[in-house]
């Protein structure tokens, strides 16, 4: 009995620790897939104050910016070098004029949420995205349009992103409330509350 | 704060059954190996403290080479809430963590292991009917809800399989319907439907089959079955993408609301 050997090996330093390399492109969604055309989505951005809302020639108005990413899945898997196109979160914030206020709660079309920090969307390379590979981003994977938060675990990467509420109190979205790590940072492992 | 709009209902929410505390690694001894189909196996673990689960809830499995190198992944309990932790694995081929899970790990040996994870996929055995629809190993979680199930409402187990040989849990499937505990619907989506002598003596002959993928008529039918739309049954469908977003599909033509279906995907 030779015990677990693992594959052989050459740590790449990109992927982060407990994750494995897969080329596909698993799909993880709680509930079912929600199949909306780009006429029907809208986005709104709000503090409470300044309320802004962009549809689909709204948000390409702004011209699709091109980022190539790692994304990194709470179920243990990673996609390195993946490419994405879509509008950058803080053009949109500043495009509205929102207040710095510490937390966004993000919402999707089917009811789910996210807690972000503020920073975690503007200081990095979040964005709305509608792009994959040089093709539209399939339903499947939260098209027409979905947040893109690479640096953090995907679930932080709301699907149909409906709604980015800009708030002084921190409150957890869908995951968060049962028991997934707040902040949800690949490379500390922050997976599950307590990590 | 009164402008947001809240999540559609309480069904999209998930139950806060995790617990708040820190995930600690824990050691997880094999005690019993079950091979269900060629290439899958049912592994029962000895955890000290296990906490129990709710069904629905996964783990985190870890491994260690003797290099110190590691290797995570997530699986589903099948077991039942009040059992020993169970799991299920499907070799994934050119995999790296399940052929040695399926092949060979063995009683006495060790795994490291963190959970019962998740509070969304979960059935925690409340007075519905259970709609349980499973692609291949996606009948792992679905055990688990059929072990939690309150008897005396309709169990409902529809099953996609490539071939006969491939069902996991045959013969639990088979004694619960024998039992009435359960209805269950089989489809071969690569085989025809084996006939009466070679069904004869195996578990197979208690089960209902059809070949082809899982068609409109079996939703439908299971969907009565529990009582229909006004039983608001629990609806749970597990396997892969393509077949999790097939079913809701055929769910949503059988009148049934797809944002009441709690799904789970893997590949």
């Amino acid at each position: 009995m030779a015990g677990f050997q693992g594959r052989p090996r050459a740590r790449d330093d990109r992927l982060p620790p407990g994750q494995y390399l897969t080329r596909d492109f698993p799909v993880l969604t709680a509930g079912p897939t929600e199949v909306l055309s780009p006429d029907e989505w809208q986005l709104t951005i709000t503090d409470g104050t300044s309320t802004g809302t962009f549809d689909w020639d709204g948000l390409h108005a702004f011209g699709l910016e091109t980022l190539t990413t790692d994304i990194h899945c709470v179920t243990h898997w990673s996609k390195l070098g993946t490419t994405w196109r879509g509008v950058r979160v803080s053009t949109l914030f500043d495009v509205v004029g929102v207040d710095d206020l510490p937390y966004a709660l993000v919402t999707s079309y089917g009811g789910y949420t996210t807690n972000l920090q503020l920073e975690d969307l503007v200081e990095r390379d979040a964005m709305i995205a509608v792009e994959f590979e040089g093709e539209p981003l399939e339903s499947e994977h939260g098209g027409p349009a979905r947040l893109l938060v690479p640096h953090l675990y995907l679930w932080k990467s709301a699907k149909w992103v409906s709604r980015i509420d800009l708030v002084e109190e921190d409150t957890p979205g869908f995951w968060e409330a049962a028991g997934y790590h707040n902040h949800g940072d690949p490379f500390l492992e922050q997976r599950y509350h307590g990590d | 704060m009164t402008d947001r709009p809240s999540p559609s209902g309480t069904r999209a929410r998930a139950l806060r059954v995790a617990p708040l505390v820190h995930l600690a690694w824990r050691q997880a001894t094999v005690a019993l190996v079950v091979a269900e189909t060629p290439d899958a196996r049912t592994l029962v673990l000895d955890v000290p403290g296990w906490p129990g689960s709710v069904a629905g809830q996964h783990v985190d499995v870890r491994l260690t080479a003797p290099d110190g190198y590691q290797a995570t992944r997530s699986y589903s309990l099948a077991s039942g809430p009040g059992e020993p932790a169970a799991l299920t694995v499907q070799e994934v081929p050119g995999g790296e963590v399940s052929p040695y899970l399926v092949r060979d790990i063995a009683v006495d040996e060790t795994v490291e292991l963190r959970g019962p994870i998740g509070g969304y996929f979960v059935w925690t055995g409340a007075r519905r009917p259970l709609l349980l629809v499973g692609g291949g190993s996606g009948l792992a979680p679905l055990r688990a809800m059929w072990r939690a199930a309150d008897p005396a409402e309709p169990v409902v187990v529809v099953a996609s399989v490539t071939e006969p040989a491939r069902l996991l849990y045959a013969v639990e499937l088979a004694e619960r319907v024998a039992a009435g505990d359960v209805s269950a619907t089989v489809h071969l989506s690569r085989a025809d439907v084996p006939d009466d002598t070679e069904r004869a003596g195996t578990p197979l002959q208690a089960l209902t089959l059809r070949a082809g993928r899982v068609a409109s008529t079996t939703v439908t039918q299971a969907l009565t079955a529990c009582g229909g739309t006004e039983a608001d049954p629990g609806v749970f469908v597990c396997g892969p993408t393509t077949f999790v977003e097939a079913m809701i599909h055929l769910l949503a033509g059988a009148g049934l609301d797809p944002r009441s279906v709690r799904a789970e995907r893997f590949g």
